[in-house]
């Protein structure tokens, strides 16, 4: 095989492994869209703020511990204990639950009814919230997090390819790893959507509020389960880049991967996130591997984009989004 | 009636006459957004050493400090708010903390008049004090890094790296791109070929350029980055098993916070200095007494001795001498910005001075003149202990290539004075 094509090979699969993580991204966004009409300005700041209580909680921090030491003149930083990767996962899961109660309860309950863009100014307010809080309950530094997900290259990738073609693929076990995760999660998120009496109950809320009222279905319970799922996704997406890049406050700007993928995929549509995700991950990293090194390189955020709108000219509802037909 | 009220404006003006007599030192930080974890120990190390000055000897020259913070989040507009709310209140110097609100600000602080201090970062040619008579960039700037970075390489291969293939790992920024002119000419005068590689904002995801390094095995990668870009490469070049003792940051590339990410595998990773680490010289004792016992320390006062807390207190300390300087050449405590901008233009770092100030060997011996406001291009390579968790300087301090750097910088700076209509002179 040439050696240009190999090369091409190997940065193919890597832009489907990096698609992966950016479709975990846009999932949250699809979530919450589709059960209540919001874009979700706030997703990437979940992400944080779930990745930055995994890691407080696995350390045993106090959070708030800036705050009661100032306040109380104390030096209480860690409880001494050190929580084990699952049960603070779960832990955490339980806080994100918290998190959806209280979004539901104290913003969103006061806002039905509102415009579109009104719920996404509250979307933006609470991701800026989030990010203070976050910021005072754990610190600003960057937090490690090793829940045992391996990391570095897959030797047997790179020996299989090597013996196969005289040149080892590069592919990371996290990104192995983050796909298989992914897409369990995807497999476990259409389960649940389409065979549980909630999931029924999401969709219905989904296709018309009004309708599902009619039938008895808490807006509610619903819009606080769809955030609880969401808040899921994000600890997900947390947890992933997070390992990759250490736990730290710039991991909110993952957000700005997911969006090419929801303008390509549809903003309603789980299989949408998928496929936008895989299309932009290979679609961004063939065109770097290609094109960049003639136009100087640094191509990938804005041709993600450039992607997008190509796709939106002829699909302005996405690949998998609903047609919307509103007649006079 | 008329007699109260005079008597009040009178105690008023009383009042306020100490206060207008501290010297003001801006402190524009960031300790909020992305970049919080690198700006909290820089403001924490800039605003501690201010306070022993205040603690420990009232302030510099019997005039006590006033430090004001304001919180940038490394925005360049927010920076230039900060800028326009506290020049007013008699700021003797800014040290913006970045290179984009630096651009900004030059012009600004020119016609001002108050003088800007920006250490290893910024605009390079304002080293020529003859065009920028208002900016200062010693003791070291992006171009003396760069070639510190050659200059190792070559050390380390014999001085001869002649078809060795070397590559730039860069923000795809104004900051970033600073070093490429150097290296280019750099890579003329030594035969290496440069292979660019830049990274767009905010480096997260830097899978395809990873890719072309294993591909293309450098020998030598340099890294020009700043927050999660340098995290992600270091944790890249992990993966791909690149030798990290071939891989050498600029000084943003090198705190704790950008190689403990990566854990073990970052052992070995190099990255450049101007000055030393750790907490072990005597100005630390009295820090110890006078501001961290004493409950006076910035922040949480938990960032004491890591790298960008050291940077911090070391860029306060040059302020705090370059005020010195001012007020023995003005022979006045009360100085102006005017007057600090003449101190910093007469200040001498010696060993001697620094070893009385209770940080032997902690930076370069420098001099600034009207003509150099850079000081001489002094920086050392460290390197990263992973098992130990510290940073340790692995060369002494040694100088930039001066045969490349001054004419890329008389020409840099005299495109500027030709744009800005500025006259050059020492007068």
């Amino acid at each position: 095989m040439p050696e240009q094509l190999l090369f091409a090979s190997e940065v193919f699969l890597n832009g489907l492994m990096a698609g992966v993580l950016y479709a975990l991204v846009a999932l949250g966004f699809v979530l919450i869209y589709k059960a209540s009409g919001i874009f979700n300005f706030s997703q990437g700041v979940m992400a944080l703020f779930a990745a930055l209580t995994l890691v407080g909680i696995m350390e045993g921090r106090v959070p708030f511990s800036h705050v009661i030491n100032a306040t109380f003149d104390t030096e209480i930083h860690h409880f001494g204990w050190h929580v084990p990767a699952f049960a603070a996962i779960l832990i955490t899961m339980g806080v994100m639950v918290i998190l959806a109660y209280c979004v539901q309860r104290f913003i969103f309950r006061h806002l039905v009814g509102q415009e579109p863009i009104i719920l996404f100014m509250a979307t933006i307010g609470l991701a800026y919230f989030l990010e203070g809080v976050g910021d005072l309950m754990w610190g600003s530094d960057i937090k490690k997090l090793d829940v045992g997900l391996p990391q570095g290259i897959n030797t047997w990738i790179d020996e299989t390819t090597f013996d196969a073609f005289g040149y080892g693929f590069f592919i990371d076990n996290l990104d192995i790893y983050a796909s298989i995760i992914a897409a369990l999660l995807v497999i476990v998120l259409v389960l649940f959507a389409q065979y549980t009496k909630q999931g029924r109950a999401m969709r219905a809320v989904a296709d018309d509020h009004q309708a599902a009222l009619s039938v008895g279905i808490s807006l509610n319970f619903i819009w606080i389960m769809v955030w609880s799922v969401a808040g899921f996704v994000a600890l997900v997406a947390g947890i992933m880049w997070g390992t990759k890049s250490g736990v730290q406050f710039s991991l909110s700007l993952i957000a700005l991967k997911a969006l090419p993928v929801l303008m390509l995929g549809g903003f309603t549509s789980i299989p949408g996130a998928i496929v936008g995700g895989l299309i932009i991950g290979v679609g961004e990293k063939l065109f770097e591997f290609a094109i960049g090194p003639m136009v100087g390189g640094a191509t990938e955020n804005w041709f993600a984009y450039v992607l997008a709108l190509i796709f939106l000219v002829f699909r302005p509802q996405g690949l998998f989004g609903e047609k919307i037909i509103e007649r006079v | 009636m008329k007699l109260k009220l005079t008597t009040l404006a009178l105690g008023a003006i009383m009042a306020a006459a100490p206060a207008m007599a501290e010297l003001v030192f801006p402190s524009l930080s960031y300790r909020t957004g992305p970049y919080a974890a690198n700006g909290i120990p820089f403001a924490d190390g800039y605003a501690d050493y201010f306070t022993l000055l205040n603690e420990r000897d009232g302030g510099i020259g019997g005039e006590p400090i006033r430090m004001i913070e304001c919180e940038t989040g490394y925005n360049t507009e927010k920076g230039v708010e900060c800028y326009e709310a506290t020049k007013g209140e008699g700021s003797l110097v800014y040290q913006p903390l970045s290179t984009g609100i630096t651009y900004q600000l030059i012009p600004k602080v020119t016609s001002d008049g108050i003088p800007m201090h920006s250490m290893g970062y910024g605009r390079t040619s304002a080293k020529n004090g003859e065009v920028f008579r208002y900016i200062f960039n010693y003791p070291a700037n992006y171009w003396d890094g760069a070639s510190h970075a050659i200059k190792h390489i070559l050390d380390i291969n014999d001085g001869d790296i002649s078809g060795q293939k070397i590559a730039l790992v860069y923000h795809n920024s104004a900051y970033g791109k600073e070093p490429i002119r150097t290296l280019e000419d750099l890579a003329e005068k030594h035969g290496y070929e440069l292979m660019l590689l830049p990274v767009d904002h905010p480096g997260q995801e830097q899978k395809s350029q990873w890719l072309q390094i294993r591909r293309e095995r450098p020998d030598n990668v340099i890294m020009w980055g700043w927050g999660v870009m340098n995290q992600v490469a270091i944790q890249e070049a992990v993966n791909i098993r690149y030798p990290m003792e071939d891989f050498i940051g600029i000084w943003w590339s090198g705190s704790e916070n950008d190689v403990k990410p990566a854990g073990d595998g970052a052992d070995g990773y190099k990255a450049l200095t101007f000055h030393n680490f750790g907490t072990d010289y005597p100005l630390f004792e009295d820090l110890q007494e006078y501001v961290i016992d004493a409950g006076k320390a910035a922040g949480a006062g938990d960032q004491v001795g890591t790298v960008l807390y050291n940077r911090g207190l070391y860029a306060a300390m040059l302020a705090a001498e370059a005020a010195k300087t001012a007020q023995e050449i003005h022979d006045t405590a009360a100085i102006t910005p005017e007057m600090m901008r003449d101190g910093m233009e007469a200040l001498e770092i010696t060993e001697e001075k620094m070893a009385d100030l209770g940080l032997p060997n902690f930076g370069p011996e420098f001099k600034v003149s009207c003509e150099n406001h850079g000081g001489n291009g002094f920086g050392a390579v460290a390197q990263w202990d992973a098992s130990a968790g510290d940073w340790t300087m692995i060369t002494d301090y040694f100088q930039s290539d001066q045969e490349v750097l001054a004419p890329l910088i008389e020409a840099d700076s005299m495109a500027y004075a030709e744009e800005a209509g500025i006259e050059p002179g020492c007068d």
